[in-house]
């Protein structure tokens, strides 16, 4: 596990900090819970950063019970790829990597749990 | 300068290193939209909607923030190639457009900036139409207290920041500042306390949206009804250049307009807020003294009854003072009647200044307002620029940032917004740096561009020639004249008079001062008490003791209610400076031409055109019909009225001029003061305007408004 290899599977080894979870994590509960720290940490100078982690988290928090469209998914990625690369900084970017993976690794996760949630609303 | 070469947009162009790359592409003819980015004030890069593609560079890059010497050439050596409408581009921008929205009310309809919105045309061109997707709450954001000049609508702020880079490096005042971080991130004066400067207005016309506008002026007007004039302020004797809206009969708000020598584009509160004024108080017809009160009147019976006095007055017993406000062509017109009827007490220094006319140089700002930029050693000397002339100060204070200029200040210690050697208000540090004992005359004399600028403060003191004589010994002494500080543009003169009177240097020019054996504005002041005076023809003037002139018979002209009027046993109306096409001389002795951008009330007439009526009814007709034949006969008399617009360079070094400045004679050692009471309050238009009191009453008598109240 060294820069290169990871950034070979499309992720990276960021300030080299690991975060071990087991198969009982809810992985939109984490991912939700790094999307409050971007938005938290956000400082607020430049425009994507500051008006688009707010929006990531927010949407990733209606994901985290399922109460979202399945075409969301979709809009949660283009609004990330909105943020990254656009900053002063990589906080945005940084925002932006988490649920991307997110997306490309758990989609079905995220489906079947908007299709849950749908299901019982309609009860 | 080195260049660089680019191609922007398939066009191969040639760029000066020090741009930025938003400027080379504007050069090379593409438009790039911008909200953070202000020519005048620092980079923040912090809208990211200037984003343009570097081919090559792994993502878009924000073309305000980037340095056009920063740009490297392609591995091959071909310049690099930047693309400005590329998709790629567009859709970094659009991307950050829809960012902008989400938290932006979209109020259009009710918002102030409507029409004149810098992100309501940009969401015209980078908004994706019928596109829509952001479905969370908007974000609400509480308004802020910033004084009675800007209004705040927070909620539409897009956090450019411009308004807090114009406080702090522009006006000078810590006041604007942001808190919070991250989509919390709120812009706020500290405390809810006001925004206290001089220039506050100017953050509206920086706020590229709806969350600062204009107080005064909310929901009055939309910009596309209003009829805009370009014309030339005369709050102060800065000369600024400024845009007057209106609509039908009404001015609705002033605007600055840009120029470069005079004002950038920045214009005082005063000179923006000051226009309500024009609609209160207002003369709009002629009034005659019966019976101790002013009874409406014809403009027959008016010069009826001044003809009668005039009949009966001796010319040595009549006299005439020119106001502040007024424009070169009634100053001429008011000097010709005067001469017609060999009056030989004239004098337009009501505050009595003690400047005689003479060579140009001994009365103008000879250094410029632009060559302050130039300067490295300043003298202020019972002037305090802040208030006497608003945007010069922030030229100072641009020159103290780029350079450094050492500021002292002889008089009361004011905060001028740059740190000034406060030398103390005893008159006697000048003395002592004339001759060269004070620690600041090596200063002024190492320097190369040394200035010394004499506020009213000390001119209208009784020993105000005395002190010219000495600043000018000073000037002589410390090379602040010619060939000493000679720089690239003709020469440095940095003997300077800073003028507060809009009026002043244009009747000084035109010699609008006692004649032989003649009265000062003193002696006619106190001829009048003695009963030597019978007939005062006030031209606009209040700002002297009109109260206390005896029992002579006082004739005003001018266009508001104010102190002259009240004590007037005849007033004629006439028209204020947005009403007229006049010539204004500013302190630089620039001569600059306002345009009517309304029509006088009721039956104001035009100065000049009162004077020329009044003239015939005396029976000493004056030449001029129209204001052309007028405006040539002031150009006949004093040449450099033909010549708008520049400022002269008098870099005459010749011991005649300098030495005729003043008059030798004891000092006095009474404290320096200022010579303004109180900057809201200086003259006619701005006494009857609400929104001058209101800031008087925050900013100066001090009740200001507290947080915990």
């Amino acid at each position: 596990m060294d820069f290169d290899s990871l950034k070979a599977v499309q992720t990276g080894l960021g300030t080299a900090a690991v975060i071990v979870m087991d198969k009982s994590t809810d992985v939109i509960k984490a991912i939700q819970r790094l999307a409050y720290f971007y938005k938290h940490e956000s400082c607020g100078q430049c425009t994507p950063c500051r008006e688009g982690t707010g929006w990531m988290w927010r949407v990733m928090t209606r994901m985290v019970k399922g109460d979202a469209q399945v075409s969301e998914i979709d809009l949660l990625q283009e609004v990330s790829k909105e943020i990254e690369g656009h900053t002063i900084c990589a906080l945005g970017d940084a925002a932006a990597w988490p649920i991307q993976g997110l997306i490309r690794h758990f989609r079905p996760e995220i489906e079947a749990r908007i299709a849950a949630f749908s299901k019982m609303a309609a009860e | 300068m080195a260049t660089r070469k680019l191609i922007v947009d398939g066009k191969e162009v040639e760029a000066e290193e020090t741009l930025t790359l938003l400027q080379a592409c504007e050069q090379a003819g593409a438009e790039i939209p911008r909200f953070c980015f202000h020519e005048r004030l620092s980079v923040a890069g912090n809208c990211r909607m200037c984003l343009v593609e570097w081919v090559g560079a792994p993502k878009p890059q924000a073309s305000c923030a980037l340095q056009v010497k920063d740009i490297f050439p392609n591995k091959d050596g071909t310049p690099a190639k930047i693309n400005t409408t590329s998709p790629y581009a567009r859709k970094a921008r659009e991307g950050v457009m829809e960012f902008l929205l989400i938290n932006h009310p979209l109020d259009c309809p009710i918002c102030d900036q409507g029409g004149e919105c810098d992100l309501q045309d940009q969401a015209m061109g980078y908004g994706r139409a019928a596109f829509h997707r952001f479905n969370e709450n908007k974000r609400a954001v509480e308004d802020k207290y910033m004084g009675p000049l800007v209004k705040t609508i927070m909620t539409r702020c897009i956090q450019c920041t411009r308004c807090v880079r114009f406080a702090t490096e522009v006006a000078g005042v810590p006041d604007l500042g942001a808190t919070g971080r991250g989509e919390d991130m709120e812009i706020t004066t500290y405390l809810e306390k006001a925004f206290a400067s001089e220039l506050s207005g100017n953050v509206v016309d920086l706020c590229p949206v709806g969350a600062l506008t204009s107080k005064p002026y909310a929901f009055n007007a939309r910009p596309w009804e209003l009829r805009k004039t370009e014309s030339v302020d005369v709050m102060d004797a800065q000369g600024c250049n400024i845009r007057v809206d209106t609509r039908g009969p009404q001015v609705m708000r002033v605007l600055p307009r840009l120029n470069e020598e005079v004002n950038e584009e920045w214009i005082s509160d005063k000179a923006r807020h000051a226009c309500d004024g024009l609609s209160r108080q207002r003369l709009d017809r002629p009034y005659i003294r019966v019976g101790g009160k002013l009874k409406p009147a014809s403009w027959a019976e008016a010069f009826a009854a001044i003809a009668a006095k005039v009949k009966d007055t001796q010319p040595d017993r009549m006299a005439a003072i020119v106001g502040d406000l007024a424009a070169a062509e009634e100053i001429k017109a008011l000097k010709d009647l005067m001469g017609a009827l060999r009056v030989a007490n004239i004098d337009c220094r009501q505050d009595g200044a003690k400047i005689k006319g003479g060579p140009r140089q001994s009365y103008l700002f000879n250094s410029t307002i632009a060559g302050v930029e130039a300067a490295d050693a300043i003298l202020l000397v019972g002037a305090n620029p802040r208030w006497d002339a608003p945007v010069l100060n922030a030229r100072i204070r641009k020159a103290w940032l780029a350079s450094g200029v050492k500021v002292a200040n002889i008089g009361p210690a004011v905060d001028l917004t740059y740190p000034a050697e406060q030398l103390g208000s005893d008159i006697a540090v000048l003395e002592q740096i004339a001759s060269g004992g004070h620690a600041f005359a090596k200063t002024l004399s190492d320097a190369k561009r040394p200035m010394i600028v004499l506020g009213a403060g000390v001119l209208t003191r009784k020993d105000g020639a005395a002190i010219l004589k000495l600043a000018a010994k000073i000037a002589g002494d410390t090379g602040m004249i010619g060939p000493a500080g000679t720089h690239a543009e003709g020469g440095w003169n940095g003997f300077n008079i800073l003028h507060t009177a809009a009026s002043r240097v244009a009747a000084l020019d035109l010699g609008f001062l006692p004649g032989a054996n003649g009265r000062d504005i003193a002696g006619i002041v106190e001829g009048a008490q003695k009963g030597e005076i019978d007939f005062i023809y006030l031209l606009g003037a209040d700002e002297f003791d009109v109260a206390h002139l005896g029992r002579a018979f006082i004739v005003y002209q001018g266009s508001h209610g104010d102190a002259g009027a009240h004590h007037a046993d005849v007033v004629l109306p006439g028209a204020a400076y947005t009403e007229k096409d006049g010539l204004y001389v500013n302190f630089e002795g620039r001569v600059q031409r306002a345009r009517r951008a309304t029509f006088p009330p009721g039956e104001a007439k035009e100065d000049w055109a009162i004077l020329r009526a009044l003239s015939e009814v005396l029976g000493v007709k004056l030449p001029y019909d129209d204001r052309a034949t007028l405006v040539a006969a002031i150009e006949k008399d004093v040449t450099h009225f033909a010549t708008l617009h520049d400022a002269p360079v008098h870099a005459d070094t010749s011991a005649a001029t300098w030495g005729g400045i003043g008059d030798s004679g004891a000092l006095d050692h009474a404290p320096v003061t200022s010579a303004i009471a109180d900057y809201y309050l200086t003259n006619a238009v701005a006494r009857a305007s609400e929104t001058m009191a209101q800031c008087s009453r925050e900013f100066v008598s001090g009740s200001s408004k507290m947080a915990a109240e």
